[in-house]
């Protein structure tokens, strides 16, 4: 018999990750370990982490990687892509990273067309920190500094980055998925490996915004966060491709 | 012929590969691992057809698959 799915060497053999049970952090991590595997890019790869449990997997993966102060990969992931045009570059933030704190760094990036990857990802929460609200928080969800849940009076309505971003001219690529399905965790994978064949050929910013889950801070099982991903998740952030150029 | 193997020290017990597996070939153990998990187990392994949809959802690439 032959193997015909193998654990990628895109991270370690013999470690367990740190993430919660049910978490898809190390789905998206497993499948840029795949993509690189795929595109023979492990050598020109630096991944910059961002604070939160988004760079829980420093230690875990087999390439290059650093970690930027909170929410600045962006801008990280700029100054190492211009100093080295020919490594690959793509930062790996959460909402809270990306959205919140990095607001600034991560429109001004593509606002710029910085030539560098984004894979973002979306679980509508703070992890790391204890399950305060995100910018990306459902109206209704409850978080530790909500408890009654979001009230758009008080807190805003949740950010759809993708959207947002489309408002700039310079982002060639951006595309919203999940990992709730199957189906869907090879339509993320398809989305990294066209993000990285972007920065190779050149196209500029491009941003996977990735839509997961957080059981332990959802307060739900694993599979009753799968359920929660599809009711209420995906209504409020649809999937598909909202620029290609 | 396929069959897949899983990796009792990785897996965490979340049931995503129980879910999606078209054939049920998988079930959770009885056995826990280091970390307090009870892991996955195949329980029914001449009904695997080799999709890699329960490899494809596992978070902690636990499972391989050959055929």
């Amino acid at each position: 018999m032959e193997k015909i799915y193998a654990r990628t060497k895109g991270i370690r053999d013999d470690m367990v990750d740190g993430f919660c049970p049910g978490c898809m952090h190390s789905t998206v991590i497993k499948l840029i370990g795949e993509v690189l595997e795929e595109m023979n890019l492990f050598d020109k790869a630096t991944c910059v982490l961002g604070i939160g449990c988004c760079g829980l997997h420093m230690e875990y993966i087999t390439y290059d990687n650093t970690t930027a102060p909170h929410g600045r990969a962006c801008a990280v992931a700029t100054g190492i892509k211009r100093t080295n045009p020919d490594s690959l570059v793509f930062t790996y933030q959460g909402d809270g990273d990306f959205a919140s704190i990095g607001l600034a760094e991560s429109i001004s990036a593509a606002n710029r067309g910085e030539n560098i990857t984004v894979i973002f990802i979306n679980n509508g929460i703070y992890g790391m920190t204890g399950g305060q609200m995100a910018p990306t928080t459902l109206i209704g969800m409850k978080a530790s500094t909500a408890p009654k849940g979001r009230i758009a009076e008080e807190h805003g309505y949740p950010m759809h980055m993708c959207e947002i971003l489309n408002q700039l001219t310079a982002p060639a690529y951006l595309v919203r998925t999940s990992c709730n399905t199957p189906a869907n965790v090879i339509k993320t994978k398809n989305a990294i490996k066209k993000a990285f064949q972007n920065q190779i050929d050149g196209k500029g910013f491009s941003m996977v915004e990735i839509v997961t889950s957080c059981p332990t801070n959802w307060g739900l099982d694993p599979l009753d966060a799968l359920d929660y991903i599809e009711q209420k998740m995906l209504p409020e952030f649809p999937l598909g491709v909202i620029r290609d150029k | 012929m396929a069959k897949v193997t899983v990796r009792s020290e990785s897996c965490k017990s979340c049931g995503y590969c129980i879910k999606f597996c078209p054939k049920g070939v998988l079930a959770v153990g009885d056995k826990v691992n280091s970390k307090g998990y009870e892991y996955v187990v195949p329980v029914n392994l001449e009904a695997c057809i080799g999709c890699c949809m329960c490899a494809r959802m596992c978070p902690d690439a636990a499972i391989e698959v050959y055929k």
